[in-house]
């Protein structure tokens, strides 16, 4: 018993003094950079000004337009990501021959970068040669090409449509996994009362699998509202700031701007955000083992 | 039974039907793409299915960019770099899952919270760090960088496969005479080898996808990684597409097959995670 505490502390050091120095120590300097002057490109004149960035980013209108579309980005990605996943995982949970091989192949989309999903759907929806443009005129739905993602009308559109296709997996596995951990019991109990397929449904499966809808809703949304990469591979933000999120919008003003006062007060409003979600949702939910993902 | 089945029948295999292909045709459509002579890619009529097979678009991209290269970078880094994340988490998980102590709540809740942040946030300040530390254009401040990125969430999911082998077993070897970290060597990582192959193959992905520290922290052609050549092949070029179709999907490839292979027990990870806590 003893040899207890060394061991304790030889086991977790590497791994927490590397999160507290590369992860949390230029986190928190990201935060105070918010308040600062500090450009990448003009180093001596690194100076506070308080809440001046924000100031400026509460009158960029691509910042308003980043938010409006981080608000839209959030809710649509989730909603058709949840339904579809659900409705996969509910078919899914019944044994077919080939579900192996069929698990695999719609889940693959979760192995790739959201760089290559987001071009690989930039060329899909191409205006002049792209694959969705053609099977719209072919199948008649539409007379003349669309302009996904130059249209600013379509492109916001475009981006969820090729987000909604990358996180459907996510939902379809881990719905699938809470599914499968549903006593049979509770079945045979419901099916002895005559319960219907519907009833089963509501009165035994969801309330079962809850926790899981929780935990995986809450986090789902934090990493869609952080996550730009598809948006970076798809648009970059364009045409004209149309589909920055807040999140694609940050990562501009980092990588050809260089101007980290001015993205990390885009940071830190998003984490306010963030925040206040958490709390709501925690509070609607009123789940404690939240923490715990 | 059967009645039903015959009820749900029809509309459970279109809509799975219908979204095998919604899921795999974005993929197809690359790989033929990347098939395609370049006048085939440009032109009317679009092909569906591929008639004058070429492999020109992946001699073209080994041509225009030092792709081979970029592989071996790649490789280098999310292989190097998912080790030493499986050293470092192998070690804290069995921490956190055998051991009750002061401060263990905090230390699991400040690795949960790592996922909650925008990372990006850290972006600037840790261009600076690396800049100081004399490791821009340095593959080790990749390593660095996604062995970092990757400890919280691999601590987290090797933590539930801990949980599940019982305490008893190293216990036992320690009374004959082990100690704790030969015991947890010799006994509990070869039983845990699932848990940690799929976490070394996730965090292999991680890194093999990871785009935006690379672009900030390597600007020498050489040292590229594959993901930062694609990224810089669009901005040099104006998008070749039949050679960016052939690299998309020979970048795509290990990850898909390895994933495919992991997925199985990340799942059971997280969810034991999740559920269990």
């Amino acid at each position: 018993m003893k040899s207890r505490q060394p061991f304790i502390l030889f086991g977790l050091l590497p791994a927490l003094l590397l999160v507290l120095i590369f992860t949390y120590y230029p986190f928190l300097k990201g935060g105070i950079m918010a308040f600062q002057e500090y450009k990448l490109f003009d180093l001596r004149n690194v100076h506070f000004v308080g809440l001046q960035n924000f100031r400026d980013a509460f009158k960029d209108p691509k910042f308003l337009t980043a938010l409006q579309n981080s608000a839209y980005w959030v809710f649509f990605s989730l909603v058709f990501q949840f339904l579809i996943g659900l409705t996969l995982a509910l078919l899914m949970n019944k044994k077919f021959r080939g579900r192996g091989i069929y698990q695999g192949l719609v889940f693959y989309s979760w192995a790739l970068s959201g760089f290559l999903i987001g071009m690989i759907w930039k060329w899909m929806f191409n205006s002049q040669i792209g694959v969705i443009n053609d099977l719209l005129l072919k199948t008649g739905i539409i007379e003349t090409r669309i302009g996904f993602l130059s249209d600013p009308k379509w492109a916001m559109i475009s981006v969820i449509i090729a987000n909604v296709w990358y996180g459907i997996a996510f939902f379809a596995i881990m719905l699938l996994a809470a599914l499968q951990s549903v006593p049979s019991e509770l079945y045979e109990a419901a099916e002895m009362d005559g319960a219907s397929e519907a009833r089963k449904l509501i009165s035994v499966t969801l309330p079962y699998i809850l926790p899981t809808i929780i935990t995986t809703t809450l986090l789902r949304v934090i990493w869609i509202f952080n996550d730009p990469t598809i948006i970076y591979g798809m648009t970059n933000g364009g045409p004209a700031g149309s589909t920055h999120i807040l999140s694609s919008l940050m990562l501009d003003k980092i990588i050809y701007a260089g101007d980290y006062g001015a993205a990390s007060a885009i940071g830190v409003v998003m984490i306010v955000l963030l925040l206040l979600y958490t709390l709501f949702y925690l509070s609607v939910t009123k789940s404690e083992k939240m923490g715990d993902f | 039974m059967k009645t039903r089945l015959q009820f749900i029948g029809p509309f459970k295999v279109f809509f799975l039907a219908l979204h095998l292909v919604i899921m795999v045709f974005p993929l197809y459509w690359i790989l033929i793409t990347s098939l395609k002579p370049q006048n085939e890619i440009f032109t009317y009529p679009l092909k569906y299915w591929p008639t004058n097979i070429t492999f020109d678009n992946y001699i073209n991209i080994f041509k225009i960019s030092k792709f081979h290269v970029y592989i071996g970078n790649s490789l280098l880094v999310a292989i190097s770099s998912a080790l030493i994340v499986i050293v470092i988490s192998v070690l804290s998980a069995y921490v956190l899952a055998r051991f009750q102590f002061r401060g263990h709540r905090q230390i699991m809740l400040a690795f949960f919270a790592t996922q909650m942040l925008p990372g990006f946030i850290s972006l600037g300040p840790l261009y600076l760090m690396m800049t100081q530390l004399d490791l821009i254009n340095s593959r080790i401040a990749l390593v660095l960088m996604y062995t970092v990125g990757l400890i919280p969430f691999s601590t987290i999911i090797l933590r539930g496969f801990f949980q599940r082998i019982p305490a008893s077993l190293e216990e036992a070897a320690m009374i004959d005479g082990c100690s704790r970290l030969v015991a947890l060597i010799r006994i509990i990582v070869p039983i845990m080898m699932p848990g940690i192959a799929s976490t070394f193959i996730f965090a292999f992905v991680q890194n093999w996808n990871e785009l935006f520290m690379a672009v900030m922290f390597i600007d020498h052609d050489l040292l590229k990684t594959m993901p930062v050549a694609l990224n810089s092949l669009i901005l040099k070029y104006d998008v070749d597409w039949g050679a960016m179709s052939a690299g998309t999907v020979l970048s795509v490839i290990p990850t898909v097959f390895l994933f495919a292979f992991a997925q199985r027990f990340i799942v059971e990870g997280l969810t034991q995670g999740a559920v269990k806590g």
